[in-house]
């Protein structure tokens, strides 16, 4: 019962797979954090041969700058895990449910808290509830809530019928298609959307300031209202940065946790 | 799972070379649609039993397969696989113990082949080893070599060999009763060849009873031991051996379906040791020969390729054991339906 004749047109194919790892980590790959290294050297080597006056000196010192980082790197961070944790099972829910309406009202809501100009729905946070890093976080998660939720839906939206068919004509239960073949197959839009998201929350978070919850917003406004130029252009530089760097993360994580195969 | 529930899958799954299946007066009716899709379809298949759906496209011969595993719920009527009520069975549960192909194949591309074919085995929670050695097995029944593409993704594999995984991950289970939906539609006609007569070697050894959808009317004649020439909403215009319906079909839809070259179809079914062979020395000697294993429809291939009157019949030591001219095949149309001719014009 063999039958030797299908393998002779088999195809050399040299992996993809197999060279995956090389793939992912190649000379491109760190193009970017090169890039923010030496912007943060020329900015480092600048402000060195500058003299500051003494409000300049109170801001431009290692600790409150790490401070400033750590809040906001803090808020991005936090936030966007927020997300990740509403948005992506809401997403699933709202995939598997044939309420039109209920998606509607979802999606109309997520789209409203991202049309809304950020700094608009913090400080409208602010007044209504209180000032400080929660209502900053709120914000945030409000604001960048819609990509993840969007991404979810439609990376399970697009797996292929007939894949889905055959998995429910195998004998899988309506979990373990959702769990085996949907989420993983789905894995890459839905990193896509939570990228955006965190890219998102990175430049949102410079508006923290506005209600006390710090992060290096303090810096950019600080230098704005002082006219101290130095504080500003790091503030600002520093923001960038911060951002090139987690959409590098995430672009890496993108490509390393896609499914193999696909 | 309530128990008797779980012995009645235990014994269809026990039944591995085919069980019987019964459909009776089954109906499917969408709602807000003013005919039903398939109306009162009832038919009785033998285990290991072959049975085509031969039909046009919309015509209800996939939805009528389909509610065999309930990927479709039939509206009434009852299903039942080896006296078992199929409705009242898990759906999950059931299809498992139903192997099912389609003609896009449906591969799970984040899986390796031996994943894929492994899915079903997981699912009955069978050990590893015995599914590594299942997988093994099948890769090797399907003419896969297990060493190169066990760990090879669906989308490193060409069309023809991702339809024979999609064939082997089927029968991974080593299921009753296959189901399969135009499982060679999508394949170039010298690949559809080659898997049709590879399928029914296979099948030959399995004996699965196996419902097979196709479109393609010539496709049924070469695989099935019956066929069901369907119209509208499922109704069954014919149900017979392909021999039968080719010789005198049922009816104008029937012939119509059937097409033109119905001689030359029916050519197909005959092997040559049937006609009245010449004695051997009528043949020319040269080159181009007949086997005794050959179809008719082989022989007169050879006769027309070659311009000669009439070639030498060999068996399988390649000794000559008769000729075969155009005459003597034509003979064999005759005796079998003498009234061929006529109908068929007509």
């Amino acid at each position: 019962m063999v039958f030797p004749s299908a393998t002779t047109a088999t195809p050399v194919v040299r992996s993809r797979v197999a060279r995956r790892s090389d793939e992912i980590w190649s000379i491109k790959r760190f193009v970017t954090p090169a890039v923010v290294l030496l912007v943060l050297v020329a900015l480092f080597v600048a402000l060195s041969s500058m003299t500051l006056d003494s409000i300049e000196s109170r801001t431009l010192n290692t600790d409150y700058i790490i401070a400033r980082v750590r809040e906001h790197l803090g808020l991005t961070v936090v936030a966007s895990a927020l997300v990740a944790v509403l948005a992506i099972p809401t997403g699933i829910v709202l995939s598997r449910t044939r309420s039109r309406v209920l998606k509607a009202i979802v999606l109309g809501i997520a789209n409203v808290g991202q049309a809304t100009p950020a700094v608009g729905v913090i400080i409208l946070l602010a007044i209504l509830w209180q000032t400080g890093y929660l209502t900053a976080l709120v914000g945030l998660v409000i604001y960048s809530f819609l990509p993840v939720l969007r991404n979810t839906m439609i990376g399970l939206q697009q797996v292929d019928e007939n894949v889905r068919e055959s998995a429910f004509g195998m004998g899988m239960t309506q979990n373990q298609v959702l769990l085996r073949i949907e989420l993983p197959l789905a894995v890459p839009v839905i990193l896509a959307g939570l990228r955006t998201s965190l890219v998102f929350c990175v430049g949102v978070a410079t508006i923290a300031t506005f209600i006390n919850a710090g992060g290096l917003g303090d810096m950019i406004v600080n230098g704005l209202k002082l006219q101290r130029y130095p504080v500003l252009v790091t503030g600002a530089v520093l923001v960038a940065c911060i951002a090139l760097l987690i959409d590098w993360v995430a672009a890496t994580a993108e490509d390393v946790l896609r499914p193999r195969g696909t | 799972m309530p128990k008797q529930l779980n012995t009645a899958l235990l014994q269809i799954a026990g039944k591995t070379s085919g069980a019987l299946i019964e459909l009776d007066s089954v109906t499917k009716q969408y709602p807000n649609q003013p005919v039903a899709a398939v109306k009162n379809f009832s038919m009785t298949v033998q285990p290991g039993e072959l049975i085509m759906f031969v039909g046009p496209s919309g015509c209800g011969k996939t939805t009528t397969m389909k509610m065999i595993n309930r990927i479709i719920e039939p509206t009434s009527g009852s299903i039942s696989i080896d006296g078992r009520d199929v409705l009242s069975l898990d759906p999950s549960e059931l299809r498992r113990h139903i192997g099912y192909v389609i003609q896009q194949i449906g591969l799970f591309p984040h899986m390796t082949i031996a994943e894929n074919i492994g899915v079903v085995p997981k699912l009955l929670n069978w050990s590893k080893e015995k599914t590594s050695d299942r997988v093994h097995e099948l890769l090797t029944t399907v003419g896969l070599e297990p060493g190169d593409f066990a760990h090879r993704y669906p989308k490193q594999l060409s069309g023809g060999q991702q339809q024979r995984v999609g064939v082997a991950r089927a029968l991974a289970a080593d299921p009753p009763v296959m189901l399969m939906d135009e499982p060679f539609g999508a394949t170039d006609p010298i690949t559809r060849e080659k898997l049709q007569a590879e399928f029914l070697r296979l099948q030959a050894s399995i004996g699965k009873t196996i419902i097979f959808v196709t479109h393609d009317f010539d496709e049924a004649v070469r695989l099935g031991d019956r066929i069901a020439v369907l119209s509208n909403r499922s109704q069954i215009e014919q149900f017979d051996t392909p021999a039968n319906i080719l010789a005198s079909p049922a009816n104008e839809y029937v012939s119509s379906f059937i097409g033109l070259g119905t001689a030359i179809k029916r050519l197909v079914l005959i092997p040559v040791t049937t006609a009245q062979l010449g004695p051997a020395s009528a043949a020319v000697a040269r080159g181009t020969t007949v086997r005794t294993t050959d179809s008719l429809r082989d022989a007169l291939d050879s006769l027309v390729l070659t311009g000669l009157p009439a070639l030498a019949v060999v068996d399988e030591l390649n000794k000559a054991v008769g000729s075969i001219s155009v005459d003597q095949i034509s003979a064999v149309l005759g005796a079998e339906v003498p009234i061929l001719t006529p109908t068929a014009e007509a």
